[in-house]
């Protein structure tokens, strides 16, 4: 019996590098929602506009983008009454990079800067409520669209550098986020069920804080429960991971603002 | 993973430079100095500071949330608590299965049995850890009295 024949070497050829491939992307995790892990009741809440109290953030936000800056003249002077001039591709796919600053922009960096220089200020510092409404408002408008964050070329490294966090040990808990996110996702934690840490719903509000948080909030909230010292909320750090995190989930629908534990 | 362990190269350096006799333990936690413990074929064999454990004060331990917090992640034969976690194996008959130099061990720094495990090192060599919070620096999660006695407790589940 002649088994290796031409076409079967060639056949094997072929399909070991496509094993390979599968294997790999079976290693591999698929991006699973945060709304996935949630009861019953709380993902009724979230696509509920009027019991999701995370509207109320969306709705301040959305008073505060056609409130006139100093210059008189406010966000939806460039982007239309409730921002329907803005590319709702373009804000699923933040951070993205500004070549001007020569560094990721995040969407909430974004809104900081054409608040500045757009309409003159007054400035709203980054950890601010307002700068919240205002990123929750504008992501809002995004809702049901394909996260889509571009990593290749100069954002190369902030992705590497976010990843390198995601998978460092902090705190005196001394665990990194990816062994309860990525190991122990859909396993109970006294009673809350792990997700994936996804960030396609954020800004959100988080129901055991009872408030509305964004990314950066939101890493502070894991990082005080893993007993570490937090950074700012417009650090380098959490700017990678925002790059890192949301480029994660691409291919998740965004949900702000979602309801999470 | 790597770098970060490399990392902390300088830091055990340092640390056996000075031998650490000082530290105080977690906020809440009366302070108590720190006691070297020595690892034997996975096991602590000798109680921390010579220290004798209470298992009805290492039950209370156990179940609080602010304190050793075993119930987030194992199930405990405390029928009053309501949410117990699955990330860890229940601990109930644990006395019957493991040595008590071996829970001690795992409540200690339970890396020493898997080094990509979530539990907390309740007892883990400080100056091994990254950023810790300015306020728990220097500090263990529970003191040595605290650990001996959440020892006595998972001793006595036969």
């Amino acid at each position: 019996m002649k088994i290796l024949t031409l076409s079967n070497c060639f056949f094997f050829a072929l399909t070991l590098p496509l094993t390979t491939i599968t294997l790999s992307a079976a290693h591999a995790q698929q991006p699973v929602s945060g709304y996935d892990y949630l009861t019953p009741e709380m993902q009724e809440m979230q696509i509920d506009d009027f019991g999701n109290p995370g509207m109320l953030t969306v709705d301040a936000g959305e008073i505060l983008f056609s409130t006139a800056g100093k210059n008189g003249k406010s966000c939806a002077s460039c982007h239309g009454e409730d921002g329907s001039k803005l590319d709702i591709k373009h804000i699923a796919s933040y951070p993205v990079y500004s070549t001007e600053l020569k560094k990721p922009l995040t969407l909430r960096g974004q809104i900081l800067l054409c608040q500045d220089e757009r309409i003159g200020g007054p400035s709203l510092e980054h950890s601010s409520a307002e700068a919240l409404q205002l990123e929750a408002f504008v992501r809002r408008l995004a809702l049901g669209e394909t996260v889509n964050v571009d990593v290749s070329g100069e954002m190369a490294p902030y992705y590497e550098a976010g990843k390198n966090l995601f998978h460092t040990r902090w705190g005196q808990v001394d665990i990194a986020c990816h062994q309860c996110h990525v190991y122990h996702a859909g396993r109970t934690f006294r009673g809350q069920t792990l997700s994936q840490g996804q960030s396609n719903g954020f800004p959100g509000y988080r129901y055991t804080a009872g408030q509305a948080v964004s990314t950066p909030e939101r890493i502070t909230g894991c990082l005080a429960n893993l007993r570490a010292e937090p950074y700012a909320s417009d650090s380098v750090e959490y700017i990678n991971l925002e790059v890192y995190m949301n480029a994660r989930g691409n291919g998740l629908k965004i949900e702000t603002p979602g309801i999470r534990y | 993973m790597q770098k970060t362990r490399l990392f902390r190269l300088p830091l055990l350096f340092a640390a056996s430079l000075i031998i650490p006799t000082t530290y105080a333990t977690d906020a809440s936690s009366p302070v108590q100095p720190y006691y070297e413990w020595k690892v034997e074929n996975y096991e602590i064999k000798q109680p921390l500071g010579g220290l004798e454990g209470n298992a009805v004060r290492g039950k209370a331990i156990a179940g609080n949330q602010s304190r050793g917090n075993c119930l987030a992640c194992h199930l405990l034969p405390i029928p009053e608590e309501p949410f117990f976690g699955n990330l860890g194996p229940p601990l109930t008959g644990i006395g019957s299965r493991q040595s008590t130099g071996m829970i001690r061990l795992h409540v200690v720094d339970q890396s020493r049995f898997n080094p990509e495990t979530v539990m907390p090192g309740y007892y883990r060599t400080p100056a091994q850890l990254n950023r810790v919070a300015k306020a728990l620096k220097g500090k263990t999660w529970l003191n040595a009295q605290e650990i001996e006695d959440v020892v006595a407790y998972l001793t006595s589940l036969k």
